[in-house]
């Protein structure tokens, strides 16, 4: 009884930890209009280019030129929800752990992974209704897109959306960790972000790679960020095919969470040890 | 050139600034209305006097500063610092005033401090011995002499708020601005920071203009204090005289050896009763003794202590008597 | 201490102490070399910061470097699936890519930061800027100078280099010319658009974000052929924001292809007059930008 009590309260907790995330980047409601601005320039760019390629190529990677296109405003949209350039938590944890106020978060109650990743969750959920629906729609309006008549792939979609935001999650809460034991966090994060541009499929579909390449960025954790969502939302995995790619998303999210807790003891420690 | 011979470094005559500031009132729909942040102020400081610039948050006094250094240009009235019209001639102006903003550093982060001084040494072209003779100075006064191979980052808000004024002085700057300097420091700082400011003004002669929040300031540097509400000037004189017009109060805070009824005292009333501490509230410009020795004389008194009226509550009544009249 | 009386006893009164105004004169010019030497001053100053955390330098001068040719990473793969894209081979893709790179990272490394003009107007910094003697255009532009940003030059001048090793041009004299001129020309109107973006800013603070649209959107479009892109669009960056100066009309004279807009040859030339006129207009934004912040404070 009291065990679920608790549960509850944590769950209340953290709730109201995400809504607070979704609150803050909610307040910045121009620069939520300059985003959404510049995330439609780069789609018609990219589009562009998309077509000029499926022009010479058609059919290339298994996508015919709507679908291709459709890919690009995916891209777009996501492109914010998956913090694939940065400007997630990341920042704001690595300037707390360089400037020792951590020493406050890690002595809380409330977990800081928890913490964080409910926080970021609230986010992802706003940048994708604020910055992820009008790139989408102005794409719609130019281009003939690829859009599911399916309402069921759409909510199949919004689910590898979800699964995506854990590993994204995942993934940079190990990179800011990382500022524990390095001077100054800005050079890892740079590396991780590259590494998330290229190997997203932000750059071009991770099908379009050739050969080993295209199998190596398949693989990785950041294919489930962006690849994986629009193959879902382009009707690529169905069936059967959908299940093993959830799994895909999942395996990778709770190998980087497992991976962030055992950093997170690690980094207490050593904060314990130093005396914070 | 220009004002040079006349006495007032700084002269303000009816200066206004408006602000056009819209308000949300739907979703869409905004609403425009005009705020008079600063609304005809004039006063004159000569050279060499050190006046406190007070008021409470929103009064107005930031946009004063920022008009006279500046910054802002005024919407009317005319404002003179050095002979100079601040907002035509700003660069030029900055070659001959001083700032410190008390929670914005100047000094480069991740740079040793001296290196910020090199900075200001090149940037404002100060010929080399006036630059070795000013930094020496400072770094004595000021107590900067081991902190200058140390970066900035290091330093403590104390530290840092004496490498800043010294930054600020190294041109030789007439008049100096200091916003909040002693903003979040602690007691030894603060004394060390307006130690070196009282001998700045009566040694150098450098004209300071500062505004606080913390009285202490005022009384312990500034002679003449000038308080701005609602971006109208509502008192230009000395410090005892503010306590006057503000009618302001005085509390005497007595420990009697047990607990007893309220106490009666002429010319004082108790406001306040806690078991044997009581609170005595009396007229700010009247001195504290006899008030002491006729309790002495009818109560068993254990301690007391005197304390000052809060400045914001002084301005407070100020106004409302103002506005009432 | 009383020496240190006399000192300024004698001084007092003496306008300008310390640097005498007077003594470069007024002016434009006057102006505009106070504001290099300013530049100047502030950009070491960053250097030295920066080199406060070597590593950290290392690393993100070599990020700036990987983030840029990843773009180019991207080319690579659509040709290893294709020989053409809008009609153009690789060689000349990259030539359009190198100009547009270069160009676009000479005009970042000079004025790459000028985009935090909202934070400091949002959290005040900006004053501390207004009270030194020196343009607040110069100090703005020289904040947060990076030398980390000489990755994206480097790429782009090897992508370049690379593209005039394997084209074959039948190089003439004027041919010859028009590359350094495109890309002096062409970081010119980058530098525009960063002024008027911070102009931008001025009114706008949270809109940091616009500017990258033609920035960094404009280097990306220019980066590939014109013929790939709708009509519209093309005619929009070439008549109303004319990123075409920067290296397609330049660039197409070098390879010797028509423009699709069927504009004569000599607008190839335009280039150099393109970019003062843009860098005269973004000067007026800025300075009207000034001139409302110091009206509004805000």
């Amino acid at each position: 009884m009291k065990g679920m009590r608790v549960r509850a309260g944590r769950f209340r907790l953290y709730a109201a930890v995400a809504e607070g995330g979704f609150r803050r980047y909610a307040t910045y409601r121009i620069a939520t209009a300059a985003g959404v601005f510049t995330n439609t320039a780069f789609g018609l760019i990219l589009a562009y280019t998309y077509i000029a390629l499926w022009d010479e190529r058609p059919g290339l990677g298994g996508y015919d030129q709507a679908q291709a296109v459709t890919f690009v405003w995916l891209g777009q949209g996501l492109l914010t929800v998956m913090a694939l350039m940065g400007g997630g938590f990341e920042g704001e944890l690595i300037e707390r752990i360089r400037t020792g106020d951590i020493a406050v978060d890690l002595y809380r109650p409330a977990d800081l992974q928890a913490w964080w990743l409910a926080s970021d969750l609230g986010r992802a959920l706003f940048q994708l209704l604020g910055r992820g629906i009008v790139p989408m729609a102005v794409g719609a309006l130019v281009f003939d897109l690829a859009l599911p008549a399916d309402p069921l792939r759409w909510l199949a979609f919004l689910l590898a959306v979800a699964l995506g935001a854990l590993v994204s999650f995942g993934l940079r809460f190990l990179v800011a960790l990382c500022a524990f034991w390095l001077l100054d966090g800005a050079g890892i994060t740079q590396v991780v972000m590259l590494a998330g541009t290229f190997f997203s499929g932000m750059l071009l579909p991770l099908n379009v790679f050739p050969g080993a390449l295209g199998d190596l960025a398949r693989a990785l954790p950041w294919s489930a960020l962006l690849q994986v969502p629009a193959d879902v939302f382009l009707g690529t995995h169905t069936g059967l095919g959908l299940l093993r790619t959830y799994a895909f998303q999942l395996g990778w999210a709770a190998a980087l969470l497992t991976a962030g807790r055992l950093l997170q003891a690690a980094a207490t420690r050593r904060v314990v040890v130093q005396g914070g | 050139m220009e004002t040079v011979g006349t006495t007032d470094l700084i002269e303000l005559e009816g200066v206004e600034k408006v602000f056009d500031v819209r308000k949300k009132t739907g979703f869409l729909r905004r609403e425009r209305h005009q705020v008079r942040a600063v609304d005809g102020i004039s006063f004159t400081v000569p050279r060499g006097e050190m006046v406190g610039y007070i008021g409470p948050n929103g009064a107005g006094k930031s946009t004063t500063i920022k008009m006279l250094t500046g910054i802002l240009t005024p919407s009317g009235g005319r404002l003179r610092v050095a002979g100079i019209v601040p907002s035509r001639e700003r660069t030029r102006l900055a070659q001959r005033i001083g700032v410190v903003f008390g929670q914005r550093t100047t000094l480069w982060w991740d740079l040793p401090l001296i290196d910020s001084y090199r900075l200001v040494h090149r940037m404002y072209r100060i010929p080399d011995a006036r630059f070795r003779e000013n930094l020496d100075r400072c770094v004595e006064l000021l107590e900067l002499g081991a902190l200058l191979d140390v970066p900035v980052r290091q330093l403590s808000l104390g530290q840092r708020m004496r490498g800043d004024i010294a930054a600020a002085l190294l041109h030789d700057p007439e008049v100096l601005y200091l916003d909040e300097p002693t903003i979040g420091l602690d007691v030894i700082s603060k004394a060390k920071v307006r130690g070196f400011l009282r001998d700045l003004n009566t040694q150098s002669g450098t004209t300071v203009l500062l505004t606080t929040h913390d009285l202490t300031d005022i009384e312990q540097l500034c002679e003449r204090v000038m308080v701005i509400d609602h971006g109208r000037l509502m008192y230009d004189g000395p410090l005892a005289g503010l306590h006057e017009v503000g009618e302001s109060e005085r509390t005497l805070v007595v420990d009697l050896e047990r607990e007893l009824p309220p106490m009666e005292i002429e010319s004082a009333r108790v406001v306040k009763v806690e078991g044997p501490r009581q609170w005595l509230a009396f007229p700010a410009a009247q001195s504290a003794a006899p008030l002491v020795a006729r309790i002495a004389a009818r109560y068993p008194m254990a301690d007391l202590s005197v304390r000052e009226p809060d400045i914001e509550a002084v301005i407070a009544k100020m106004y409302a008597e103002k506005a009432t009249s | 201490m009383a020496d240190l009386t006399k000192t300024r006893a004698g001084q007092a009164g003496q306008p300008g102490r310390a640097g005498p105004p007077g003594q470069e004169g007024t002016g434009r010019l006057a102006q505009v070399r106070s504001g290099l030497r300013a530049y100047r001053l502030i950009s070491a100053m960053w250097i030295r910061s920066l080199m406060a955390y070597r590593l950290s330098f290392v690393m993100s001068a070599l990020g700036n470097f990987a983030v840029t040719a990843f773009d180019f990473a991207a080319i690579l793969l659509m040709f290893s699936q294709v020989d053409r894209l809008g009609g153009y081979a690789l060689a000349e893709v990259a030539f359009l890519y190198g100009a547009s790179c270069t160009a676009f990272g000479l005009a970042d490394l000079a004025l790459g930061s000028m985009d935090r003009l909202g934070r400091r107007v949002r959290d005040g910094t900006l004053d501390t800027l207004l009270v030194r003697p020196a343009p607040v255009l110069a100090q703005v532009a020289a904040d947060r100078f990076g030398l980390h940003r000489l990755g994206r030059l480097t790429q782009g001048a090897l992508v370049l280099t690379y593209a005039l090793v394997v084209l074959d041009i039948d190089w003439a004299p004027l041919k010859v010319l028009m590359v350094p001129l495109m890309l002096v020309s062409g970081a010119g109107i980058f530098a525009a658009v960063f002024m008027a973006g911070a102009a931008f800013q001025f009114v706008a603070q949270d809109a940091a974000e616009v500017q990258n649209a033609f920035t960094y959107g404009g280097t990306t479009l220019l980066q590939y052929p014109p013929t790939v892109f709708a009509k519209d669009l093309v005619r929009g960056v070439t008549f109303v924001l004319p990123l075409a100066f920067v290296n397609w009309l330049p660039a197409l004279y070098v390879l010797g292809r028509p423009y699709p807009l069927d504009l004569p040859v000599w607008t190839a030339f335009a280039p150099p007059p393109v970019a003062v006129a843009c860098l005269a207009l973004a000067g007026l934004a800025w300075r009207a930008g000034l001139r409302s912040y110091r009206s509004t404070g805000s």
